[in-house]
C-alpha cells in the first residue's frame, strides 16, 4: 500500500493543528455554526442524531494491520466499541464527542490516517475494486492511479467549495465493475490501446434522489493527461454547477441540463488549456506510485487446489459452502482472496467491534501480508491468502462470526445506518435488514437462490445504494410514518442499471413478506442456472408487481 | 480608511468599492480610485478609463474572460464571494493567473474569512478584503495553515514530485 513520506506526515500534522484550532475557535464562539459547518465536514465530522459522526478516510479501501488496530483503539477509547464500514469503503464512528475529535485525528495521524475530505462539498475519497491488484482479469492495478488522484484531490485549493460533493471511482477490470464507475460523479475505466494505458472517463453518474448512469465524456484519455482531464471536468462543474438548489447541484444535473455533447465540448475547451502543462504525469511518477503497490512476497511453492484444501473441502460441508461464496479467485497461483462478511444476522450491516478490528488485524498479519480491505458492500477482504491456509483461516473466521457464507447472496445486505443513527433518514434500515436475514437464514435455500444484491437505504440520499440492488428497499416518510418503497432490476455492475419502482410503498411489517413473495416468483420462473436479475430482465416487472400486490387487489 | 491584507501584510486600502445601485443613484465620485462592477465597466469603459484609476470586480457567474482585452489597463481585479461557500471565484482566479496571465492585484472581497485564505492564496489571490467584523491579524494566520501541498498552484505550478 502507499507508504507515507515525511511530507505526507507533515501535511497531516498541519491538518490536525488546523482543525484543533478551528474546533477551539468554534467552541469559543469565534466561528458560527454556519462557518464551522464546511470546515468540520471537510474533516469528516457530521452532527448526527445522537452525537457527531466521524468518517475516517480509507483510501481505496486499503488498511494495514496497525491501522485496523488503531481503528479498534478509537472505537474503544472515544466511541461505544463499534465502527461501521460505509458503502464508500470508509469507516465511521457514531459516538465521538466533538471536543475529542482533534485528539482522535491526532491519533489517526500516528498511523498515517485522517478524515480529510470524507464529507463536504469537495472531492471525496477515491474508491476502486476491492480485489484490485489481485483480480486475475484486471488490465493493471488501479490503485496507483487512485493514489495519484488522491494526492491531486487532497486540499486542491480550487475545488474545496464545489456546488456539491464529488465522488470518483476507478476500475481496471473489463466487463466487470465492482467499483461502480457508472454511478459516480466521475468514473475512470482503465483501458489499454496499442499497449498504452488510457482511461475511458464517465461523468454525471450518481444515486440519490435523481439516480443516473454516467455518460462517456472522454473515450480515451491518455495516461499522462489523466489529472489535466479530471481538472477540466472539475473546473467546468465548479463554474457551471447549480448552486441555487442543493438537490440539483450534483454534476449529473449539469451534464443532463447541458446535454452530454455540450458538457464534453466545455470539458475539451478547458482541457485544451491544461494539456501538456505542469500537471502532466510522468512515467517516473507513475512508476514510483506503482512501486508502492508491488506484489507481496508470494510463496513460489504455493499451488492451486492444494491437497490440504481439497481434503478439508471434501470433509466439511460448511467449509465448502463458505468456500463457494466467500473465496474469490486470485491472479497468483496458490492464493485466494477471502471476503469477511460483516453481515451476521443481528448485527447492523457493516458494523464491527473494537476487539473484532484487532482480531482482523491479527488475521491480516498471519494470513495476508498485514493488509485488509474494506468494500462498498460493507464487508472486509483479506486479499492474499494461501489456499492451503484457507481451512485454518475459515475456522478462525467462524469463531469470530465473519464466516457467514453469504457473500453476494440475499442476506449480504447493504444498508445505510438509517433512522437509528442518521438524522437525514426517513426510516430505519437496520431492523429491516435483520428481519430479512432472519427470514432467509436457511443456508441451503440461500445458496440455491444464488447471487442476489439486496440494498436498503433509509432515505433518498441512497447511501445504501438501493437503486443498484437487484432488489432495492427505500425508506420513505408518509405523514410521519415509515414506509418502504421497493425497486427491482437495479445493477451495480458493468451493465449498470437504475432499478425500477415496483409500485406503492409498504408498511414496515409487510416488507419481509413482500420480498419473500418476489423471491418465490423468481424461483418459480427461473430457468436452470438463471440468477434473480436475469430472470427479472427476461420476464419484466409485471409478474413481480402482480405477486407483490396481488393479495391487495 | 479600511485595511486589507495584501502580499502577506496589513495595508490601508485606497479603493472605493461601488455597486451598480450606488452608481445609478449617486453617479461616480469625482476622483479617487474606484472599484466598479463588471456590467458598469463593460458599459462605460472609455469614460471610466478617461476618469482615472479604475478597477473591476466580478460577481459569481461573471467570468474573467470578459476582461481579457483589458488586463493591462486594470491594476486591480476583485472577485466577490457573496457567501464563502460559493467556490466559483476560485476557478476564476486561477484562470486569470494561469490562462490569461494577469499580473496585477487580485483581490478577494465579500465573505472573506480566515479559514479560506490559504486556498484563496493558492489559486492566485494576493489581496484579501477580510470581512469587516473579523480581525486582520487573526486572518493573517490563515495564510500559513500549511507548508506542504501535493498539487501545483499559481505560485508554483509543479506538483510535489517535480519540486
Amino acid at each position: 500500500m502507499y507508504l507515507y513520506q515525511d511530507y505526507d506526515r507533515q501535511l497531516l500534522a498541519e491538518r490536525v493543528a488546523q482543525f484543533r484550532d478551528q474546533t477551539e475557535r468554534y467552541l469559543a464562539g469565534q466561528l458560527s455554526d454556519e462557518e464551522f459547518l464546511p470546515l468540520r465536514l471537510q474533516n469528516g465530522l457530521y452532527i448526527q442524531r445522537y452525537a457527531p459522526m466521524l468518517r475516517v478516510a480509507v483510501p481505496y479501501g486499503m488498511l494495514g494491520s496497525r491501522q485496523l488496530r488503531a481503528l479498534g483503539h478509537i472505537a474503544r477509547t472515544w466511541d461505544k466499541g463499534y465502527a461501521h464500514v460505509s458503502t464508500r469503503q470508509n469507516v465511521q464512528f457514531n459516538w465521538p464527542a466533538l471536543e475529542d475529535v482533534p485528539d482522535i485525528l491526532a491519533f489517526l495521524a500516528t498511523v498515517d490516517m485522517h478524515a480529510i475530505q470524507t464529507s463536504g462539498n469537495c472531492i471525496r475519497n477515491v474508491t476502486t475494486d476491492e480485489f484490485a491488484g489481485v483480480a486475475g482479469d484486471e488490465l493493471e492495478d488501479p490503485r496507483p492511479w487512485c493514489e495519484i488522484i488522491r494526492q491531486w484531490a487532497t486540499f486542491n485549493p480550487e475545488f474545496a467549495y464545489l456546488p456539491r460533493k464529488f465522488k470518483i471511482a476507478v476500475n481496471a477490470v473489463p466487463d466487470q465493475d465492482l467499483a461502480l464507475v457508472g454511478v459516480h460523479d466521475i468514473g475512470v475505466q482503465i483501458v489499454h490501446r496499442d499497449g498504452e494505458t488510457g482511461f475511458q472517463v464517465l461523468a454525471g453518474g450518481g444515486l440519490g434522489r435523481t439516480p443516473m448512469v454516467g455518460e462517456v465524456i472522454g473515450e480515451f484519455v491518455a495516461w499522462p493527461d489523466l489529472l489535466a482531464y479530471l481538472e477540466a471536468i472539475l473546473r467546468v462543474y465548479n463554474k457551471y454547477g447549480n448552486r441555487d438548489n442543493k438537490y440539483k447541484a450534483r454534476i449529473k444535473i449539469l451534464v443532463k441540463a447541458l446535454g452530454v455533447d455540450a458538457f464534453r465540448a466545455l470539458t475539451e475547451k478547458e482541457f485544451a488549456h491544461l494539456q501538456g502543462g505542469p500537471m502532466t504525469l510522468t512515467a517516473e511518477e507513475v512508476s514510483r506510485m506503482r512501486g508502492y503497490f508491488s506484489r507481496p512476497p508470494y510463496a513460489a511453492d504455493a499451488t492451486d487446489q492444494p491437497a490440504a484444501l481439497t481434503a478439508a473441502l471434501d470433509a466439511d460441508a460448511a467449509l465448502r459452502r463458505w468456500y463457494r461464496t466467500n473465496v474469490s479467485a486470485h491472479g497468483q497461483p496458490g492464493y485466494a482472496a477471502v471476503t469477511l462478511t460483516l453481515k451476521k444476522t443481528g448485527r447492523a450491516p457493516g458494523d464491527i467491534t473494537d476487539t473484532e478490528l484487532d482480531a482482523v488485524a491479527d488475521l491480516a498479519d498471519r494470513y495476508s501480508f498485514g493488509e485488509a480491505r474494506t468494500t462498498h458492500q460493507q464487508n472486509m477482504v483479506l486479499a492474499d491468502v494461501r489456499q492451503d491456509q484457507l481451512p485454518a483461516l475459515w475456522q478462525e473466521l467462524e469463531a469470530l462470526g465473519f464466516a457467514t457464507p453469504n457473500f453476494r447472496l440475499l442476506t449480504d445486505i447493504v444498508a445505510c445506518p438509517g433512522g437509528d443513527f442518521c438524522s437525514l433518514a426517513n426510516a430505519k434500515s437496520i431492523p429491516v435488514a435483520e428481519a430479512l436475514q432472519r427470514r432467509f437464514e436457511d443456508l441451503d435455500y440461500l445458496h440455491d437462490l444464488g447471487p442476489l444484491d439486496l440494498n436498503i437505504s433509509g432515505c433518498m440520499n441512497a447511501c445504501g445504494h438501493h437503486h443498484i440492488g437487484h432488489i432495492g428497499i427505500l425508506g420513505v416518510d408518509k405523514k410521519g410514518r415509515e414506509y418502504y418503497q421497493i425497486t427491482l432490476g437495479g445493477r451495480g455492475d458493468s451493465h449498470c442499471v437504475i432499478g425500477e419502482k415496483l409500485g406503492p410503498s409498504f408498511e414496515a411489517d409487510e416488507v419481509v413478506d413482500v420480498i419473500a413473495r418476489l423471491v418465490d416468483l423468481y424461483v418459480e420462473q427461473r430457468h436452470p442456472g438463471e440468477g434473480f436479475i436475469d430472470t427479472y430482465e427476461r420476464v419484466g416487472i409485471e409478474p413481480f408487481k402482480e405477486r407483490a400486490y396481488g393479495s391487495h387487489h | 480608511m479600511a485595511a486589507i491584507i495584501k502580499n502577506g501584510e496589513i495595508v490601508d486600502d485606497r479603493w472605493l468599492r461601488l455597486t451598480t445601485e450606488q452608481i445609478e443613484a449617486d453617479g461616480l465620485p469625482a476622483d479617487g480610485p474606484i472599484l466598479v462592477p463588471l456590467p458598469v465597466w463593460l458599459a462605460q469603459r472609455e469614460a471610466l478609463l478617461a476618469r482615472g484609476e479604475v478597477a473591476v470586480w466580478l460577481a459569481p457567474g461573471e467570468e474573467p474572460e470578459a476582461l481579457v482585452e483589458d488586463l493591462d489597463r486594470l491594476p486591480l481585479i476583485a472577485i466577490d464571494f457573496p457567501v464563502f461557500r460559493d467556490g466559483r471565484g476560485y476557478s476564476y482566479a486561477r484562470e486569470l493567473r494561469t490562462r490569461f496571465g494577469y499580473h496585477g492585484e487580485l483581490r478577494a472581497i465579500g465573505d472573506v474569512l480566515r479559514d479560506q485564505l490559504f486556498y484563496l492564496s493558492r489559486v492566485g489571490f494576493n489581496a484579501f478584503a477580510v470581512r469587516e467584523d473579523r480581525n486582520l491579524e487573526d486572518a493573517l494566520k490563515g495564510l500559513k495553515d500549511f507548508s506542504v501541498t501535493y498539487q501545483g498552484d499559481t505560485q508554483d505550478p509543479r506538483p510535489i514530485y517535480r519540486r
